[in-house]
């Protein structure tokens, strides 16, 4: 058990508890045809990731891929602002420009969410240097899927973070598929820590639907990231839906899910609770009530928020005050207006 | 300081060197920039100015030498890559157009990627298909990326500094057959500002839109034409963006004739940007077809003779204007 104990563990439920609300909420906001695009994927099996974001300091920064709400909540995003920006609304996190896959808050160091399998992990490799060079104490940690790691730009970021000693951390969320399909289709030898402990990183794979090993694995790995040794950690999960919201998963069967569905982080931390008397079922239930009402808030806010100016569109192509792109309409109108 | 006789490659390393001094956040990051001095020298020495945490040899690995500075920019340094080759651009490309492109816009305004990415093409050195191209329209066909190509000594090292005050990412291209080339740098004066296009000799008979090395290829070409009666104005753009358009259109109202010279291929290249804007903007006073005189499109071949071929020369850009304002067909005229 780990220090903080089961106090620690009940935080851990906590956060696990919202995470798995918002993405139901994410869900019926879609259902009600209330989300921009049908470009949305949820992180319910993978609540566990709670367990790096305790273990990450203020000023740490991280990178995620499409399918980061659940690590944005953990690292204590407004889930207000994330649903407005998940609906296309003016208060969301990125005024409504980024959306599910583009979630970003730079005031919790967040770089941003990436759309590009493995297109965010380069960038923790740059932070570290930042980090190095300014002598900041400071961690990057780089999230992304088992799909990314047969990606090229992983072992290009991974020698550069070993061979300059970086404060750096991949961690990647194995639910075991990319898109429809499976590791064992993906990879040759699936033990992906094994790739990082090849390229002189510290490597180990946790069992993602133990909330605490996570969270020891973590600390132990961000300690040493923060020393110089960076790390690579695999969390072994279950996806327990389809890839995107409109995904039923016909290539896979009923039986792998009923099993996979199983490996529930969030189901086995209340177990324990219950089972070590740390909380009672009225406990528990509260909280569970108290992240309901949370998220709904955050739907009919973000319902109710409203839609950026079209103009708006425009802005944060450059910098402000940087020569900004010409409107076609302003184009046009230099043809075959007035003055012609 | 006095205006100074110097070359395209001192220029730019002046201005890395003083940017690095006058800026901590500045480094530089690339293959063989530190010990070696870079592949064209232009890094040679900083290593021992600034340390290796601020010069630092890559491994090739350019994907993650660009991505790393992207999470470096976000962070709040200010790198400068040097990616050796432009033609190597197409490793890095996702790093370019979907990240350093996108961040600032993805993020609503949140996080900028303050970076610069230094790299060279051009032909003239028999490098072949695979270290020659002029890809330039791969960058400006991304919203969100600056692109800027110096011609000059003093735009080599004006526009750098410039580039290195920049809030967004500046995709630099040098040209390989310009580094030894001498002209004069003056530090106090700049050819021109950011985005602005500088008029390299006025003429009234036509105008020729051109930058990078096409600039002097140009410009000798006009000298030719002068000769012959025919005045050409020619206009070195500087950068492509931001790109101002208003003096073309100036120029191509009061000569009435324009021809564009790039060295790139001529096939969706920026060659066609150029030309469509002088032609939408300036219909009423165009007396000919506004021209592109680009590159082959073809691979860039190795023989020094096949090469030379391939991209414009003063020659072909006499000739062409010739035909175009007093309609003197050139031999080859079918």
């Amino acid at each position: 058990m780990t220090a903080g104990g089961n106090k620690l563990l009940l935080e851990h439920y906590r956060t696990m508890r919202r995470i798995r609300s918002f993405e139901e909420r994410v869900n019926e906001l879609f259902v009600r045809g209330q989300s921009a695009g049908s470009m949305l994927h949820m992180s319910i099996g993978e609540e566990s990731i709670a367990g790096v974001c305790r273990a990450m300091e203020p000023g740490d920064s991280f990178t995620t891929h499409h399918r980061g709400h659940g690590i944005f909540i953990a690292r204590g995003a407004d889930p207000k602002r994330m649903m407005s920006e998940i609906a296309g609304k003016s208060d969301g996190y990125c005024s409504g420009k980024g959306g599910s896959m583009h979630i970003a808050d730079m005031t919790l160091g967040a770089l941003g969410a990436n759309a590009i399998v493995g297109g965010g992990i380069p960038h923790v490799v740059g932070a570290g240097l930042s980090y190095r060079n300014r002598r900041l104490p400071h961690v990057s940690v780089a999230f992304f899927g088992d799909g990314a790691a047969q990606q090229g730009i992983l072992y290009e970021a991974m020698n550069m973070a070993a061979l300059w000693k970086l404060p750096v951390v991949f961690c990647c969320i194995n639910n075991q598929y990319g898109m429809g399909t499976r590791i064992d289709r993906a990879a040759a030898n699936p033990n992906l820590h094994e790739r990082a402990i090849a390229c002189g990183l510290n490597g180990l794979t946790v069992d993602g639907s133990d909330v605490e090993e996570v969270h020891d694995a973590a600390e132990r790995i961000l300690g040493a990231a923060r020393n110089g040794m960076p790390g690579f950690m695999v969390i072994n999960c279950y996806r327990f839906y389809g890839h995107a919201r409109l995904d039923k998963s016909p290539y896979r069967e009923e039986s792998e899910e009923v099993e996979g569905r199983k490996r529930d982080a969030l189901a086995n931390a209340r177990k324990k609770l219950l089972a070590r008397a740390t909380a009672d079922d009225a406990m528990l239930m509260q909280i569970d009530d108290d992240a309901e009402a949370e998220m709904n808030a955050a739907v009919d806010h973000a319902v109710a928020a409203l839609s950026p100016p079209v103009d708006t569109m425009f802005r944060d192509v450059f910098a402000e005050g940087e020569p900004p792109p010409r409107p076609l309409r302003h184009h046009l109108s230099m043809i075959l207006g007035e003055g012609r | 300081m006095a205006a100074v006789e110097t070359t395209y490659r001192e220029a730019l390393r002046q201005a890395l060197i003083e940017a690095m001094t006058e800026d901590e956040t500045v480094f530089v990051m690339g293959e063989e920039v530190g010990r070696y001095g870079g592949a064209y020298g232009v890094t040679k020495g900083l290593l021992e100015m600034f340390g290796e945490n601020r010069v630092i040899d890559t491994p090739i690995a350019e994907a993650g030498i660009v991505g790393a500075a992207v999470g470096a920019a976000m962070t709040g340094s200010r790198p400068v890559v040097e990616l050796m080759y432009i033609d190597f651009a197409g490793l890095t490309m996702d790093q370019v157009a979907n990240q350093a492109a996108k961040s600032r816009y993805m993020f609503g305004g949140q996080i900028g990627v303050p970076m610069v990415l230094r790299m060279q093409g051009g032909t003239g050195r028999s490098a072949a298909a695979q270290h020659s191209q002029s890809l330039e329209s791969w960058f400006t066909h991304v919203p969100g990326l600056r692109v800027v190509m110096p011609a000059t000594v003093n735009d080599a090292y004006h526009l750098l500094r410039i580039a290195l005050k920049c809030p967004d990412p500046v995709i630099f291209i040098e040209h390989k057959g310009l580094y030894v080339r001498k002209g004069t740098l003056d530090t106090e004066r700049p050819d021109g500002a950011w985005g602005q296009s500088v008029i390299r000799r006025e003429g009234a008979d036509l105008t020729i839109v051109t930058y990078s090395r096409m600039v002097f290829e140009a410009l000798a070409a006009a000298e030719t034409l002068s000769a012959q009666g025919v005045s050409a104005e020619v206009i070195d753009i500087r950068c492509l963006n931001p790109l101002d358009d208003e003096t073309l259109i100036r120029s191509v109202t009061k000569t009435g004739r324009a021809m564009v010279v790039t060295e790139s291929v001529m096939t969706s290249g920026f060659a066609a940007e150029l030309s469509a804007r002088i032609s939408e903007r300036c219909f009423e006073h165009l007396e000919e077809p506004v021209l592109r005189v680009a590159g082959e499109d073809i691979p860039i071949p190795v023989s020094p003779a096949l090469e030379r071929g391939a991209v414009p020369s003063p020659q072909l850009i006499a000739e062409t204007a010739l035909w175009l304002v007093r309609r003197i067909a050139p031999s080859w005229a079918a």
